[in-house]
């Protein structure tokens, strides 16, 4: 545990410190390179909202109507037996389908339940350790005309659930 | 697919509201959702700015290339079909390194041109090589060191510990990274022996 969340203190504030050194070193213009780079930040952040209103109000309804607490009754039996909360699951179904519908729930789930909390733990992990398989095999096959994707969609999708059981085993087991 | 999931959230949400006698909650839910998109979105603006600016940073340093250099015999190992000179190669590395440093948006662009270029070494047009395969595992299961966009969001969202998920992070990506790879290497084997 206080290795774990000391090397995760550590981590950024040193890659920040040997980046800007590095580049220092390297005699780049520091300042003016990294506002460069910045200037994209506001516009990729707006580019996110018609995407996270949408899913966010899509999440909502489906919370708030209660269907989504009849969904997560049938299923939690199964889960609890394995360990794994039911109310991580739309997440897991989510991430190989859409990245921003993702975040969306990620942020859901952050909201809900607090960014600080098991849950959301296990919902930061899986969205930082998994990817969008379907949008990647489409996208990347799409762009040079692949028909057959033979193997590789199991292959993703194996990745993928690997992912989330290892997302929520390893922060039972380091976070709590 | 997400066409149908948004549809059916929707739909069976407003639907199970009615029968449940909720309905009335409605309008409040729909509109307190939006409103929720709008601030997160611009609680990312800070760090996304300032991670963009680090980015690069990394970028016009040159410790980008130095990743790539790192990263050569490793690829080596994934991607035996693809001679090392060729152009593919410096595309799938650089692809790779954005992906570890959580730049999703920069490894899209990458990860196309290496494709493309990986079509250029493929015989038949229609099918995905053993290569493009390969490729397709590493960027689906992700292999992040970093992951920018969920510490901005942490922040965003009030945490007061941001960071806590990057080494739970790195040690979930690292299993799925493993099965991926071995999955595939796997799959490689059945599919030339049919």
């Amino acid at each position: 545990m206080s290795l774990v969340s000391s090397v995760s203190q550590w981590a950024v504030p040193m890659m920040v410190l040997f980046v800007v050194s590095y580049s220092y070193y390297k005699k780049v213009d520091v300042f003016d390179t990294f506002v460069e780079g910045a200037k994209e930040g506001f516009e990729t952040a707006v580019k996110l909202i018609p995407f996270l209103v949408a899913m966010l109000v899509a999440i909502g309804v489906f919370k708030e109507s209660g269907a989504f607490e009849i969904i997560i009754g049938i299923l939690e039996p199964v889960l609890s037996l394995a360990g794994i909360p039911g109310e991580i699951l739309p997440l897991a179904f989510m991430r190989p389908i859409s990245g921003s519908g993702a975040l969306a729930m990620t942020t859901e789930t952050l909201q809900t339940y607090g960014p600080d909390s098991m849950l959301g733990y296990m919902a930061s992990t899986i969205q930082g350790s998994t990817d969008t398989t379907f949008y990647i095999l489409t996208v990347y096959f799409g762009s040079v005309g692949i028909r057959r994707v033979r193997y590789s969609m199991s292959v993703g999708l194996i990745a993928d659930i690997a992912g989330f059981l290892a997302a929520v085993f390893i922060c039972s087991i380091f976070l709590s | 697919m997400v066409n149908k999931i948004w549809f059916f959230f929707i739909v069976t949400g407003i639907l199970v509201a009615g029968i449940r006698g909720e309905i009335g909650d409605m309008t409040a839910a729909l509109l307190d959702s939006a409103d929720k998109g709008v601030t997160v979105a611009f609680g990312l603006v800070s760090i996304l700015t300032f991670w963009l600016g680090i980015m690069k940073l990394i970028e016009k340093s040159g410790l980008l290339s130095i990743i790539v250099k790192v990263m050569r015999p490793i690829a080596k190992f994934l991607f035996p079909d693809v001679p090392a000179e060729h152009p593919a190669m410096s595309s799938i590395l650089m692809n790779m390194s954005a992906n570890m440093l959580g730049m999703g948006s920069a490894a899209t662009p990458l990860g196309l041109k290496a494709m493309e270029q990986l079509q250029s070494l493929n015989n038949d047009k229609n099918t995905a090589s053993d290569a493009m395969c390969t490729f397709l595992a590493l960027n689906t299961s992700s292999l992040t060191l970093i992951p920018t966009t969920v510490i901005a969001l942490r922040v965003a969202t009030g945490s007061t510990n941001p960071t806590a998920t990057v080494a739970t992070t790195i040690m979930a990506t690292f299993c799925s990274t493993v099965v991926a790879i071995t999955v595939d290497k796997i799959c490689r084997k059945i599919y030339r022996g049919r």
